[in-house]
């Protein structure tokens, strides 16, 4: 264990930093609920920056510290998937990707070039034509689009499939990561400024220890989503989506009482976050399924957890 | 950034595993009912020992008092395979983590001497004199008095919440030698000294655990003094710094969950509700453990520990509480002569928020100064 950063984790940090800064405020007139992030992602894709877990020296822990980054600004693109799940596919396949759980709405399916197409146990993968998709109107604050099933898909191995899902599990969890640091940030922001009985908000403990929990709770989405992304190991995938589930629930409930009526607005940022991390939550099953990876991936030491320690 | 063990580290760790399967009497885990129990106490002094004479009480120490600068990731696998074998050093992990370490850089040469060398052998027990009955969170309003008088202090008031106690040969007292936060010291005075009076509170984590120790006019004499008069602030921040993270409690969550679970599945019970609960329990074990590895790391580097100390020792005490919350619903039987060590874990768990300063003054720290939100007004 050597949690410091490499020279080249190092440089990557700060470039994605330097991009990311580019890309740090809302719009004033966007009202809408997805912002999206066309230019990042024409700048991400001329820096190279999806194949960063192609680098030897970077691999797909520095893609994850990158989508950790990005995913805290308030514009949404699709680099997640491209970055973290992408290298893993069998075969070339081109972003942006999309995944269809269970033939329901995705994100970025309208605009995506490669399906991931879960159903039941099984994922294919599909090259969607233009009027396979559709984009839908949606709250969560991505492009969400349907697929129309048209297209067709070829099928990974249960081995492929497997890899697949951890990835993506991994991807759910930096991204989530991110998402929720954002949300604290831009109720930190709110709370230092509104003025209610003569003080700061966050001057009252009631507020401050709800925020401090859910601090870290965020923190912890971050190691785990790191230290999967660095281990590749399926049991600290589903561990890190776990926990990234379980905590964005908690966060985007706290985060929207902390910032009151001004939350509900379109006008705020906050939604940009909170809302996608909504729509983080139902990925792979949701915090059921995740805990049956759990169980299925971490509990399989029974008959050594019955042992007398040591 | 990486996360794989580098070989020394494995080295190290198969080495105190070996070392606690030679060493461990084949019904520990019946012994290990309370940290501060007679029998545990006992056993301490024996097994500390030991540890001494293989080199795996103070590796991190400097050699100059019996270790070999080993560092804290060192540190902190020890204390990881300690805690999860139901910490078979009793209280003396505290001198190990912080009351040596606290005592080198304080210490006078004469201190140094005579409370060192016992420490790094294994052979003693101290307790900490902190808490009062109206000084708990508020630690500064303590009202224990050392007045000098002469060559020396006279010490009158109560101390409370005090482990180890009634087995410790030395107390890392605080008291008041003037008024205000800049008026309190650190004294270290022997336990035997007359009119130290100590009685154990029953309670539900453990024989032996928690004491009230009374000091009614006890003589102790200024060498006693550590450092200077009113430098205790300063002292015990340090202290408590290398504390708050000093115990690895999810290590032993984290196996008690594992064992909760096979004792289920076992038993055919380790259905849907309770597959949800424990995998959520794991995370917030595994959250727990690599906050701490943060920390651990940023001291192996020697860069100063922030406020993510606190949110470490915050992720902990949600860490013991699921886990604790898991058994207690699934496997309650623990509570009830079922399972020694499950019965340990609980009695541990349910202090975790409280001992070493509460957790609601982790979670201010962590607002003001992770968070940067405005103070609260005082």
């Amino acid at each position: 264990m050597d949690f410091r950063l490499t020279a080249d984790q190092s440089a990557l940090a700060e470039a994605i930093d330097k991009l990311a800064v580019q890309f740090e405020a809302k719009p004033t007139e966007f009202r809408g609920f997805a912002l999206l992030g066309q230019e990042l992602d024409k700048e991400l894709e001329e820096g190279q920056y999806f194949d960063i877990a192609q680098v030897p020296e970077l691999g797909s822990l520095g893609a994850a510290m990158a989508v950790e980054r990005l995913a805290r600004v308030p514009f949404a693109a699709e680099f997640a998937l491209s970055m973290l799940v992408r290298p893993e596919l069998p075969g070339e396949w081109p972003r942006p990707l999309a995944v269809i759980d269970n033939g329901r709405p995705g994100r970025f399916v309208a605009t995506a070039q490669t399906l991931l197409v879960i159903e039941g146990d099984r994922i294919g993968l599909a090259r969607p034509a233009a009027n396979d998709v559709e984009p839908v109107e949606s709250l969560f604050a991505y492009p969400m689009g349907r697929w129309k099933g048209a297209a067709r898909t070829t099928q990974l191995s249960g081995e492929e499939a497997a890899n697949v899902r951890k990835w993506l599990r991994v991807a759910l969890a930096s991204e989530a990561s991110g998402l929720a640091h954002a949300a604290l940030a831009s109720a930190v922001d709110h709370l230092t400024q509104r003025k209610q009985f003569g003080r700061p908000l966050g001057a009252f403990q009631a507020l401050r220890h709800r925020m401090a929990e859910c601090a870290v709770l965020a923190g912890g989405v971050r190691w785990l989503a790191l230290k999967a992304a660095d281990t590749a190991v399926p049991g600290d995938a589903a561990l890190a989506a776990l926990h990234a589930q379980e905590s964005a629930t908690r966060i985007v409930y706290d985060m929207h009482q902390m910032l009151g009526a001004m939350g509900m607005t379109l006008e705020h940022p906050l939604h940009l976050w909170t809302y996608r991390l909504k729509a983080l939550l139902s990925d792979l099953g949701g915090r059921g399924g995740q805990a049956l990876a759990v169980a299925e991936e971490c509990f399989g030491d029974a008959p050594a957890a019955l042992s007398a320690v040591p | 950034m990486h996360f794989a063990w580098d070989a020394e580290q494995q080295t190290f760790r198969s080495t105190v595993r070996a070392f606690l399967a030679a060493h461990l009497p084949k019904d520990w885990e019946l012994l290990a009912h309370g940290p501060a129990s007679e029998a545990q106490s006992a056993f301490s002094r024996k097994f500390c020992g030991e540890l001494a004479e293989a080199g795996l009480l103070v590796p991190h120490w400097p050699t100059r008092w019996g270790g070999r600068d080993a560092g804290a990731w060192t540190s902190f696998i020890l204390a990881e395979e300690m805690w999860e074998a139901g910490e078979p050093r009793g209280g003396q992990y505290m001198n190990v983590n912080w009351i040596g370490p606290t005592l080198m850089r304080f210490g006078s040469e004469e201190q140094q001497a005579r409370y060192i060398p016992p420490m790094a052998r294994g052979e003693t027990i101290w307790c900490q004199g902190f808490s009062e009955p109206e000084a708990g969170s508020d630690l500064a309003s303590l009202r224990t008095r050392a007045e000098k008088q002469g060559s020396s202090y006279r010490v009158n008031g109560q101390k409370i919440w005090t482990s180890y106690a009634q087995h410790a040969e030395t107390c890392f007292l605080l008291a008041r030698t003037a008024p205000g936060r800049d008026g309190i010291s650190v004294f270290l005075v022997p336990m035997d000294t007359p009119g130290i009076i100590v009685r154990e509170i029953p309670s539900l984590i453990g024989e032996g655990d928690i004491h009230e120790v009374f000091w009614d006019n006890v003589e102790v004499p200024a060498s006693a003094l550590l450092g200077a008069e009113g430098q205790a602030w300063e002292i015990a921040r340090t202290s408590l710094s290398l504390e708050r993270v000093g115990i690895p409690r999810f290590a032993l969550a984290t196996k008690m969950l594992h064992r909760a679970v096979a004792m289920l599945e076992q038993a055919g019970r380790f259905g849907y509700g309770a597959i949800e609960q424990a995998a959520r329990a794991r995370a917030t074990c595994e959250a727990a453990r690599f906050y701490s590895y943060g920390i651990v790391d940023q001291r192996q580097h020697g860069m100063p520990t922030g406020p993510e100390a606190s949110a470490a020792r915050f992720a902990t005490v949600m860490a013991e509480r699921a886990v604790h919350e898991f058994v207690v619903e699934h496997v309650p039987e623990a509570l009830s002569g079922g399972e020694a060590m499950l019965l340990a874990h609980h009695q541990r768990a349910i202090v975790a928020g409280i001992a070493s300063g509460a957790a609601e003054i982790q979670l201010n720290m962590i607002a003001t100064d992770l968070l940067k939100l405005p103070r609260e007004p005082r």
